[in-house]
């Protein structure tokens, strides 16, 4: 028996890698170029050495800052680039390849040059603004000088010669200039300032003049034409016209630090009509000046950041890995002499030749006079755990890992679960239908798998992506688990042949109330299509669905169990498979395994002895008589004896153990007298939190409790597991029933009025029930059970979970994370 | 003494409690400013608060830092998380919320004004004021000559409304009685904050009276040593101390006649709580003492933490967020200014 184990063949992912720890000596000029070898090899994990050091503490600290100040021009250009509204190329050009002070100083030039740019046209943009406000300015509050000069005119003609004299102002000043040269202050003259606001502060601003003015002012305003781009944060802005009307020195000032306070532009505007016209022609000129140099500017910058764009990606990707790297480094060590680096970290043995290879290659390449010193150390620490996955093994490890990633070389559920998971799935999924329907969703997403790897999905379709293998075969199980069920939507087909029912007459109005006749042999696959409908059909398939849960639930706990002997094997511990292993199967077996032993006696013989009385009786009066429910002969005295061995069996299982375990750390204390001493250099190099750390300390009363609460789970679990794998029969019947009321209470009653839209109507909702409710909700649920049988029911007999993942320096796996 | 909080406290304020212990989860550690402290240049500061939970505001400066752009960077995060919550907040807890702004917003008054009279320009002093302090009007302030036009043109809009009934006058302004208007708001301030969380009852009221009071003698004290020596009278003097607290009502009459800091030193010694203050100081020193008020506070701000189920932890997270930019403003000056022998002096360690 052990040799034919031993001479099995060994499976990849059955136990991951095996690991070593090992120490690698680089001389410092090589390191660099050594570490990011061992980048684009990603096989190799890296302790950290200095993790007492605050960042800015370590050796090259001043490598990954410039890095962070290259990777933070890079973002700049990259936000420059999407405001410009370009597109930043996605295949990038190959270019001459650069090393990281040439693109240092390639990325300041550029960096240097687009703000140059940027203010530039900042500063141009301004102006036009103000051109453009000025415009609108002079448009529109000329229409209110005229307006109310006429009715000023009409009303207060004392006044007139007076009122508004700012005609001097325009030929002296500035077109620009920002603040207001009112004419000679004159005590009864009615002024005005006229500017421009945002629309949004406009209320609050004509509240304080208000206010600051006591009343006496008049506020006339009209909303802008066009919308003006803010320099600073390039967007558009409605502003609104004002003109205020008022009079006095001290409201002239007051208004002004008003108008400074909110950010209002005042700009003068001649009431003389003439000047009016000729201020607006300069203006108008010097616009489309400005417009074309603006234009000019933004062309320039555009071709600029294009030009930035082509190379982007290539250089982001090679400053992350550039900091990478001398993060990387940063958890090396200087060794005495300060001419070399060490480092230490896990690599899976396999990977021996390849980083020797690739450590040559780096001292060759960076002509070091000495080579890396590779060799491996003792550890410890407890390995961690790698497993080699493809795409398609990857979701299923992906879904044990979701629970605990597998300690250092234990067996792996995710060997099993690649066909038991999707197999229990379709057990409560079963539906050939709805299977074909997820069939082609899965291919789908497989097919367009090349595409959608290399795109950037939502959170949801990545789920959907990632689990894209898992889908197919999900649907696949499901379309053979329907085909069994004989579910299509709940349509009943005769794919294997005819029916071997028939009603009893012909109209077939009993065969709810009397059941069918069976008039031939059996129907060849699955349940018979007849039964849909008719009196025998729930009590039958309620019938062989639990009992059909119950066995695969006691299979799937016994290979759990089978495969902690497997576990305890490898690692040599007989203890484990004395006193844990063979009771628990036994226990589980003599109860549950009987279970199923009857159920499949039942099916055979067609009995029909009722089982939960042979159950319950087995425990309340074993000795009595079966009566009518004995199955076969001899089944009492079996029950007897299996009632015995279930009840030896949890002693068996709780007392030995920790008993043993005592008596042989009391054995070996004896015989440690005279042994050797724990060196203390290498107590100190133990982390406190690894794994396997020595257990000196021996607490007997600590393992007797977690003995005991092991039993106890145990055997209250057997029970309670195997009833939670009823949850199989549950789920599938509650998919049947729901798809039988959609298709009976939808579809079928639509279709029977002879309308149209009625008939669409009640197509369209049952399409939406269907994918929504059956497809969508139904598969996540039934995934969810079918994953929680995993963890618990099914892992709790073996699995521990505690280990850690492997991760390795790789420049694949840093790309990844920052997309 | 307290109400059914628990039944019903999370209902509204679960979520938000949540995420404010959360945010208190990311508060500098003394190992942080132990590491801090080591800094040679800007840079370092930068790149040590990259890992925490500053990060993603510092990654996109340019790398001649200055203060000015930590600080400001931090206070933005401080000001996002704040928003943040008053955005999630319902009532009571959202006006509790804008209740712990309101000290800010008389300090950017009082800013600018200053400002004004001394004539420096608006947008400058626009800047300096904390964001937290901040309403629509603000930069209007400018155009106010007296308190009754300040009240008037601009405050009547603000929260800060109520606040002002006592210190109308005509005269103009200048730099002492701005002072006094600065007392005389927060006067008024902490004495409705305090109503309001005593209406609001139970733990919050309980938790947040300590704090308040706290607060409330702290300004006590410092009012009375700056106005030692000024031409403020007594009475005066025992106007600007809010009406309750440890100190209210005899410690404040013996506060209003000290002459100099000894005699504050013995008023304060009579209340247990403040002697162990005190004690750290030696005779006629008031240098040292905004530190040991600050240890003293963040001591009670983090026990605020310690229960659960009330308001007072959203008062406490933002001190002591205010705290920690304040300890990071002064190690980026120690830094800058090559003085890191002083770098102990101001820091107070959070945790």
């Amino acid at each position: 028996m052990d040799r034919f184990i031993d001479d099995l063949p060994p499976m990849d992912l059955m136990r991951s890698e095996k690991m070593m720890f090992v120490q690698l000596i680089i001389p410092v000029e090589s390191a660099q170029r050594a570490v990011s070898y061992l980048g684009e090899l990603g096989l190799l994990q890296f302790r950290d050495l200095n993790s007492d050091k605050s960042p800015f503490q370590r050796t090259f600290v001043n490598q990954v800052k410039r890095c962070g100040e290259m990777s933070r021009k890079l973002r700049f250009f990259k936000e420059q680039i999407n405001k410009a509204g370009l597109q930043s190329s996605v295949h990038p050009v190959s270019g001459p390849d650069l090393d990281l002070e040439e693109l240092e100083i390639q990325l300041a030039e550029h960096e240097h040059e687009l703000i140059e740019t940027n203010s530039n046209s900042e500063k141009l943009r301004q102006t036009y603004n103000e051109l453009l406000e000025f415009k609108m300015v002079l448009q529109k509050a000329g229409g209110f000088l005229v307006s109310s000069n006429g009715h000023a005119v009409a009303e207060e003609t004392e006044l007139s010669e007076n009122v508004y004299s700012m005609n001097d102002y325009a030929d002296t000043a500035s077109l620009l200039e920002q603040d207001i040269r009112a004419g000679p202050s004159n005590q009864s003259g009615l002024r005005f300032i006229s500017g421009i606001i945002c629309k949004s502060k406009v209320l609050r601003f004509e509240r304080m003049l208000f206010r600051a003015t006591r009343g006496n002012m008049l506020f006339n305003q009209a909303p802008a034409d066009e919308e003006i781009m803010d320099p600073v944060t390039a967007e558009m802005v409605e502003k609104t016209i004002f003109v205020v009307f008022f009079s006095g020195e001290q409201a002239r000032t007051k208004i002004l630090k008003i108008c400074e306070a909110f950010g209002a532009n005042c700009y003068p505007v001649s009431e003389d009509l003439t000047k009016q016209r000729q201020i607006i022609r300069e203006v108008l000129s010097r616009l489309s000046e400005l417009e074309a140099t603006l234009d000019a500017g933004i062309r320039h910058r555009n071709k600029a950041l294009t030009s930035i764009g082509f190379h982007l990606t290539k250089w982001m990707n090679m400053v992350r890995r550039e900091k990478a790297v001398y993060d990387t480094l940063n958890m090396l060590n200087f060794d005495v002499t300060k001419k070399c680096l060490v480092g230490e970290g896990w690599c899976p043995i396999f990977a021996k030749a390849q980083i020797q290879e690739v450590l040559q290659r780096a001292t060759f390449d960076s002509n070091s006079q000495v080579g890396t010193i590779f060799h491996v150390m003792d550890s410890m620490e407890s390995p961690p755990t790698y497993f080699r996955t493809n795409r398609f093994t990857n979701a299923f490890q992906e879904i044990v890992d979701a629970y605990g990633v597998a300690r250092y070389q234990e067996a792996n559920p995710a060997v099993y679960a690649v066909i038991t998971f999707p197999f229990l799935f379709a057990v409560m999924f079963g539906d050939w239908g709805h299977g074909i329907c997820l069939l082609l969703g899965a291919l789908v997403l497989i097919a367009q798998e090349r595409k959608l790897s290399n795109q950037k999905l939502g959170s949801f379709m990545e789920m959907l992506f990632g689990g894209r293998y898992v889908l197919l075969l999900m649907s696949l199980f499901s379309i053979y688990c329907g085909l069994i069920y004989n579910e299509f939507f709940s349509v009943p087909f005769h794919i294997f042949g005819g029916s071997a029912y028939r009603c009893r007459d012909t109209t077939c109005s009993d065969a709810y109330t009397a059941g069918l006749v069976k008039y031939r042999e059996p129907y060849p696959f699955g349940v018979d299509p007849s039964w849909r409908g008719s009196r025998s059909e729930l009590p039958f398939l309620n019938s062989l669905k639990m009992k059909m849960s119950i066995l695969l639930g006691v299979t799937q706990m016994n290979l759990g169990i089978i495969l902690s002997y497997f576990d305890a094997r490898f690692f040599g511990s007989s203890l484990d498979i004395r006193y844990q292993f063979v009771p628990q199967l036994i226990f589980l077996n003599s109860l549950f395994g009987y279970l199923s032993l009857l159920i499949i006696i039942k099916w055979c013989t067609g009995s029909q002895a009722d089982l939960y009385h042979v159950m319950i009786y087995m425990f309340l009066s074993p000795t009595d008589d079966l009566g009518e429910n004995e199955l076969f002969w001899g089944q009492r005295p079996l029950q007897i004896l299996l009632l015995l061995l279930a009840t030896v069996a949890v002693p068996w299982m709780l007392f030995p153990k920790p008993f043993i375990l005592r008596k042989l750390h009391t054995e070996r204390f004896q015989g440690r007298t005279y042994g050797i001493l724990g060196t203390s250099e290498m107590d100190l190099e133990v982390e406190p939190d690894s794994a396997r750390q020595h257990h000196e300390d021996f607490n007997f009363s600590e393992i007797f409790v977690h003995q005991m609460i092991h039993s106890i789970e145990f055997v209250l679990g057997a029970v309670s597991n195997t009833a939670s794998y009823l949850r199989l029969w549950a789920l599938s019947l509650a998919h049947s029933e729901l798809s039988t009321v959609f298709y009976e209470k939808v579809l079928l009653l639509a279709w029977g009025y002879d309308n149209l839209v009625i008939r669409l109507v009640g197509l369209a909702v049952f399409a939406f029930a269907t994918a929504f409710i059956l497809l969508m909700m139904e598969t996540l649920s039934a995934f969810l059970h079918a994953l929680r049988l995993h963890w618990v029911e099914f892992q709790n007999k073996f699995y521990h979970g505690d280990g850690y993942k492997f991760r390795p320096f790789s420049f694949a796996l840093i790309n990844d994370e920052e997309d | 003494m307290y109400g059914f909080e628990a039944m019903t406290f999370n209902i509204h304020g679960g979520y938000l409690e949540a995420i404010v212990r959360g945010y208190r989860a990311g508060l500098l550690t003394a190992a942080d400013y132990n590491n801090l402290c080591q800094c040679e240049t800007l840079d370092d500061i930068k790149m040590h608060l990259s890992a925490t939970e500053y990060g993603p505001y510092l990654q996109n400066e340019p790398s001649p830092l200055h203060t000015t752009t930590i600080v400001e960077k931090c206070t933005l995060k401080l000001v996002d998380e704040y928003k943040h919550m008053l955005c999630q907040a319902t009532e009571p807890l959202s006006t509790f919320l804008e209740y712990i702004t309101y000290g800010h917003m008389i300090d950017n008054v009082v800013l600018i004004v200053t400002g004004t009279l001394h004539e420096r320009d608006v947008q400058e002093l626009l800047e300096k004021c904390h964001p937290l302090g901040m309403f629509d009007s603000i930069a209007t302030l400018a155009v106010a000559q007296n308190m009754r036009e300040l009240y008037r043109l601009v405050l009547v809009d603000t929260p800060l409304a109520p606040y002002f009934s006592e210190c109308i006058t005509s005269e103009d302004l200048d730099d002492m009685n701005i002072e006094i208007m600065r007392n005389t708001l927060y006067k008024a301030y902490l004495e409705d904050f305090y109503k309001f969380c005593q209406k609001l009852g139970g733990a919050t009221a309980e938790i947040m009276s300590d704090l308040l009071a706290f607060e409330a003698d702290r300004r006590a004290v410092n009012i009375t040593i700056n106005s030692i020596g000024t031409e403020l009278t007594r009475d005066d003097r025992r106007k600007l101390y809010s009406n309750f607290g440890l100190l209210y009502p005899y410690g404040h009459e013996e506060l209003a006649v000290c002459e100099d800091i000894d005699q504050v030193r013995g008023v304060m010694e009579k209340y247990p709580p403040y002697q162990s203050i005190f004690s750290k100081l030696s005779y006629g020193e008031s240098q040292m003492l905004d530190k040991a008020f600050y240890e003293e506070e963040v001591k009670r701000l983090c026990l605020a933490f310690e229960q659960q189920f009330h308001y007072g932890v959203f008062f406490a997270y933002m001190r002591l967020r205010e705290q920690e930019i304040r300890n990071l403003m002064w190690i980026s000056e120690c830094v800058a200014q090559n003085q890191k022998s002083r770098v102990h002096d101001s820091v107070v360690f959070i945790f």
